[in-house]
């Protein structure tokens, strides 16, 4: 029994960590409907440049985060200016498929700037079993711990952002309707500034979170292919169904993998995540939370 | 400006000294490296050895015999498709043609090992790749020296065993496989088998997908189940998450083997002071206090031709890369002696593997005392010693070290399976094997 | 003055109805034919044939699937890598265990085991659409690699899980395993995708192929018409996977001799076949072919370039490579969302009229 509780908490917070990276994926959906596959890559790029700007420049944690904040709302500005500008009213495939070759430039970019082996990230994150749990017999992570409070803190921000500020109801009016927004006076352009902005923020964090995990590496790019069943249970234009799809992701795919798992070979986790968003959707075919799709002829 | 003029005085010094050699014939040899990827940070050094240590004879001695090396690289980026195209652009380069290939990837070597026996060139494939490629008479042009990961799976049983004291303990021990889920990593498994049907231990096997970034639910059947011992078959950001993981549920590192490409200061760093007292497989020495890597400062890097940086000579990876270096020029030394010319190809180095034979005094002529296990190859055993010995990993020096002896593997459980496995293949090829001796 | 229809009379349905009506189009195919089996293998060397020819025309079968599904019946997927895996593993099973039957039946036959799967997890389109479908077909992409990678059945429980092709001839020429001349390998693969080229152009222009286009502008417009989304989507599924696995086996058997499925047909190989049917053209045979012709030899071209013509770092290189191919992409889609195919349409209506524009 208390295997099992160890395996559920492990599985919700492995879900939060899923979620830091559907959030971004999240925020660009709804503002723009580019399903943005390059997010994995933002991730990694943040924490190169964090990394790099730590150990090569020598500058104190907050001052390297405040820099990678800037480059990535650089980086938002120059996206904007020379990917999406020329991309207005483009069917949502194209978009994709430019997301995808914006993802190589910078998986490119990324490895000339700051090289490519293993780096090694430290801001004082407090790793390893909590002590006062693993006294009780139960084993959970204190970097997940962390991780899922940034992310409720992040949720709350978001959630504050959108709803009480100027920028924020701009950028609901636009997620609603692209023209009627543009009609009111709202502009397009700066929004989406803003939101890959806040997108490239929320990399940021889930590139810290992951890169603590594992080293700062190429790999971490492709914890987007984790994020991606998430997405989908809870539906591309919610911020809750980030948080809760990555949840329910994350305690399926480890009980599946813990109890199911040794009967069939294991390394199922891959593919059960898969499988459970898809269980969902055939229920669901917009996601647990997603914007209800209404057809008309 | 500074570095043309560097060039143009290097050439015009170069030009009498090409002269006055006999030939200009040139050794060509492919690196196919992979320094992009998701694998590169362990593709880097290995490669950086690999061609430090050639050029470094270029440099100091004037390549082979009078005969110059010259590196085609080619970036792989660890992906097979990409290695194909490799193979085939620089198999004809140069007037020797490619002399012997060092895939570094399972994949690319499966892929070329058919190709070699038709191009006749022959495959270098040091510690990785296909197994049964040690049966020397179904596979003449592959060479996977010095050790396998079989033999390496059955010296990690004996290390095990003499923890415990004495093989007869290992009975109803139990013992925890992570690996790589793909053709590398379920390498050892039937070695495993074997071994745990004789000694009566209890294998666990716990497969882990590409990349390994979460392993939660691995660790935690760790946790539940509490093997004795946990083997590691890891490759890229898998092991430094696996690290962290067994870490963090407070397994004991000094109870956790790696296979030897988990083995390197990559794997170990991100882990910080709890990854004290990792031990991983190992059949060279870690560090950079050897003659051979003074005369690489000396003779690449001081005249700015080193691929890397300077203070990384010595990682484990950069000296396995300078292995692979140097077991590759003394075979195409013993081509040349064989065949009694300086200009071979890749049909005559195949001679020289199969002569090859670098024991302790060669190696302390090479400025490499006690760097390696000594290596003798034969007709029909392309394994050679299939010695392995275990290093330890020391997080407050940030060294490894070896710290046991070089065990002897247990040829009785992998003969048979390399006899099978290469049957199989034979058998599915219409390969005839060959009859040595 | 040289491309136009002015002056080709039509006198039976037959012609009019033709799949070339236009006779300079016909002559070019002619001449595309004549270049593929006559000129190429000629004047084309080992390295050529083997790097670069062999890879475009297998990635051409692929696309012209996956076109299929996503050009022209609208439907997104992400499981190419996966059906592919299909292919290679059917064709290796039917190779050991009924090499008798001749190396071109047991292509189909491993095309028709995909297609069969194909159409089993095209299921879900029914009732999910645009990208939580693309999402959702990730789902066969991992399960098939894991399935294929686990159960020893697929691979005849070998040690490693790696399959290799074993020899076989055609006429008595060997096409596949290590033995077999590039040019046979050539030859055979070049007519199967010929042949197979034809059919889906036929294919495109039937009751199939209108039926998918109606589901793809819109799907509750076309069920209103008459269109059933159930034959056609799944039809589609179907259709598009039998290409696949053909070009999968092939893929496996004829050009890389060896594979794993972990690597060999991962989710890269999904992106890859996608992004060529984008580049090329959505909806059209011929763009399924400058895609994949565009996406084999830009890299290759760039990395020659690099290190071969400036001698940059091979490492440098890749990296300078992967920018290049990303930032082409980006260009492509910004400059014509359509794709190169329909840069041929555009050269073609302007041909028309030329030399007299208005």
């Amino acid at each position: 029994m208390l295997f099992f509780i160890e395996v559920t908490l492990s599985g919700l917070m492995a879900g939060v960590m899923y979620s830091l990276v559907a959030l971004g994926f999240v925020l660009i959906f709804k503002a723009s409907g580019i399903f943005n596959f390059a997010q994995g890559v933002m991730a990694l790029f943040a924490a190169l440049t964090l990394v790099g700007f730590m150990d090569e420049f020598g500058m104190p944690v907050w001052l390297a985060i405040i820099g990678t904040i800037a480059v990535m709302i650089a980086l938002a500005w120059v996206i904007e200016r020379v990917m999406l500008r020329h991309l207005v009213n483009q069917e949502p495939i194209i978009l994709f498929m430019a997301t995808i070759g914006l993802a190589y430039v910078l998986e490119g970019l990324g490895d000339i700037l700051w090289g490519s082996d293993v780096k090694v990230l430290d801001i004082g994150i407090p790793q390893g079993a909590w002590d006062w749990l693993w006294d009780q017999g139960i084993y959970v992570e204190k970097l997940e711990l962390f991780a899922a409070a940034t992310a409720a803190i992040l949720v709350i921000f978001l959630a504050i952002f959108f709803q009480k500020t100027r920028t924020g109801r701009a950028l609901r009016a636009v997620a609603d309707d692209h023209q009627a927004a543009l009609s009111v006076g709202i502009s397009l352009h700066t929004i989406w500034v803003i939101v890959w902005s806040v997108s490239g923020i929320v990399a940021l964090v889930a590139g810290i979170m992951w890169g603590s995990k594992s080293g700062v590496q190429f790999s971490l790019s492709l914890i987007a292919l984790k994020a991606l069943p998430v997405l989908i249970l809870g539906g591309f234009t919610s911020v809750p169904g980030a948080i809760i799809g990555g949840m329910i992701i994350g305690v399926g795919e480890k009980l599946a993998e813990v109890y199911l798992g040794p009967f069939v070979g294991g390394a199922i986790e891959n593919w059960f995540a898969y499988m459970l968003a898809l269980a969902f959707l055939l229920f669901r075919p917009q996601g647990l939370f997603g914007e209800r799709i209404i057809e008309r002829v | 400006m500074k570095s043309i003029t560097k060039t143009l005085v290097a050439a015009l010094l170069a030009v009498p000294l090409l002269g006055g050699t006999v030939s200009a014939y040139e050794l060509t040899i492919p690196t196919l490296d992979y320094r992009t990827g998701p694998y590169a940070p362990n593709g880097i050094p290995f490669a950086n050895g690999y061609s430090d240590y050639l050029t470094m004879l270029n440099e100091r001695d004037g390549g082979i015999n009078g005969a110059k090396i010259k590196l085609a690289p080619c970036e792989t980026a660890y992906n097979t498709k990409r290695g194909v195209e490799c193979y085939e652009s620089t198999k004809g380069q140069g007037e020797s043609g490619a002399l012997v290939f060092q895939p570094l990837s399972t994949g690319i070597t499966y892929q070329l090992i058919p190709k070699s026996s038709v191009d006749r060139i022959p495959i270098f494939s040091m510690g990785y790749g296909r197994t049964s490629a040690a049966n020397g008479k179904i596979f003449p042009w592959v060479f996977n020296f010095p050790a396998t990961y079989w033999s390496q799976a059955t010296v990690f049983v004996q290390y095990i065993a003499d923890q415990e004291g004495g093989m007869d303990k290992l009975k109803g021990k139990k013992i925890a496989l992570v690996y790589h889920n793909s053709a590398y990593g379920k390498e050892p498994i039937r070695t495993l088998e074997s071994a745990a049907a004789k000694f009566g231990f209890e294998l666990m096997l716990l497969p882990v997908d590409h990349p390994g970034q979460e392993q939660k639910a691995t660790w935690l059947q760790v946790r539940k189940e509490r093997p004795d011992w946990v083997l590691m078959w890891g490759w890229g950001v898998m092991n430094q998450v696996a690290i962290k993981e067994a870490a963090s549920i407070r397994f004991p590192m000094n109870r956790f083997i790696g296979v030897w490409w988990s083995g390197s200061e990559n794997d170990v760093l991100p882990a910080g002071d709890k990854a004290d007292g990792y031990l991983s497989g190992a059949f060279h020495q870690p560090g950079d206090n050897f003659p051979a890597h003074d005369d690489i400062k000396k003779y690449v890097y001081d005249q700015g031709k080193g691929k890397g940086e300077r203070d990384r000579i010595g990682e484990v990876l950069y000296n396995r890369g300078l292995v692979a270096a140097m077991w590759t020029s003394e075979a195409i030394r013993k081509a040349m002696e064989i065949h009694g010319t300086n200009k071979i190809k890749g049909v005559h180095l195949r001679d020289g593997f199969e002569a090859l034979d670098v024991d302790e005094a060669r190696l302390t002529e090479l400025g490499l005392p006690n760097f390696t296990i000594p290596v003798k190859i034969s007709c029909e055993n392309h394994e050679g010693p299939g010695k392995v010995a275990l290093q330890q990993w020391d997080a407050k020096a940030k060294k490894w070290s070896l710290v046991s002896k070089f065990y002897e593997p247990l040829r009785d459980i992998t003969g048979p399976l390399i006899a099978a496995d290469s049957a199989q293949y034979a058998k599915e090829n219409n390969v005839v094997p060959r009859i040595c001796g | 003055m040289i491309y136009r229809e002015t002056g080709q009379f039509k006198a039976n349905y037959a012609d009019d109805q033709a799949l070339f009506p236009i006779a300079q189009d016909r002559y070019v195919i002619y001449a595309v034919l004549f270049a593929t089996f006559a000129v190429v293998p000629m004047i084309l060397n080992q390295y050529w044939l083997n790097a670069i020819i062999l890879p475009f025309l297998i990635y051409s079968l692929a696309a012209l699937g996956l076109n299929v599904l996503t050009g022209y019946c609208g439907q997104v997927s992400l499981g190419t890598g996966g059906f592919m895996a299909v292919g290679a593993f059917s064709i290796y099973k039917l190779m050991v265990a009924v090499p008798e039957l001749g190396f071109i039946t047991l292509v189909i036959l491993s095309g028709i085991i995909t297609a069969a799967v194909g159409a089993l997890f095209g299921l879900p389109s029914l009732r999910i659409k645009g990208f939580y479908l693309a999402v959702a077909t990730l789902a066969s992409q991992f399960f098939l690699i894991w399935l294929f990678n686990k159960v020893g059945w697929f691979f005849n429980y070998n040690a490693t899980g790696m399959i290799t092709s074993p020899p076989m001839t055609i006429f008595g020429v060997l096409v596949t395993g290590p033995e077999a001349t590039v040019t046979a390998k050539y030859f055979l693969v070049a007519s199967i995708v010929a042949v197979f080229a034809l059919v889906a152009k036929n294919l495109a222009r039937g009751r199939f192929g209108r039926n998918w286009m109606a589901i793809r502008d819109m799907d509750i417009a076309a069920e209103l018409i008459g269109v059933r989304p159930l034959i056609a989507k799944l039809s589609a599924f179907a259709v598009s996977s039998f290409y696949i696995g053909m070009a999968g086996a092939l893929y496996f058997a004829v050009w890389l001799g060896s594979a794993e499925p972990t690597e060999a047909f991962d989710i890269n190989q999904s992106f890859l076949v996608l992004f060529m049917i984008i580049i090329g053209g959505l909806g059209s045979v011929l763009g399924s072919f400058l895609g994949a012709g565009f996406l084999v030899l830009m890299p290759i071209l760039l990395k020659n370039i690099l290190v071969d013509g400036f001698g940059t770092d091979s490492a440098l290189a890749a990296h300078i490579e992967i920018m290049t191919v990303g930032a082409l992409i980006i260009i492509f889609l910004i400059v014509e969302p359509h794709g190169l195919a329909r840069l041929w349409r555009i050269a073609k209506e302007k041909l028309r009229l030329w030399p007299f524009p208005y």
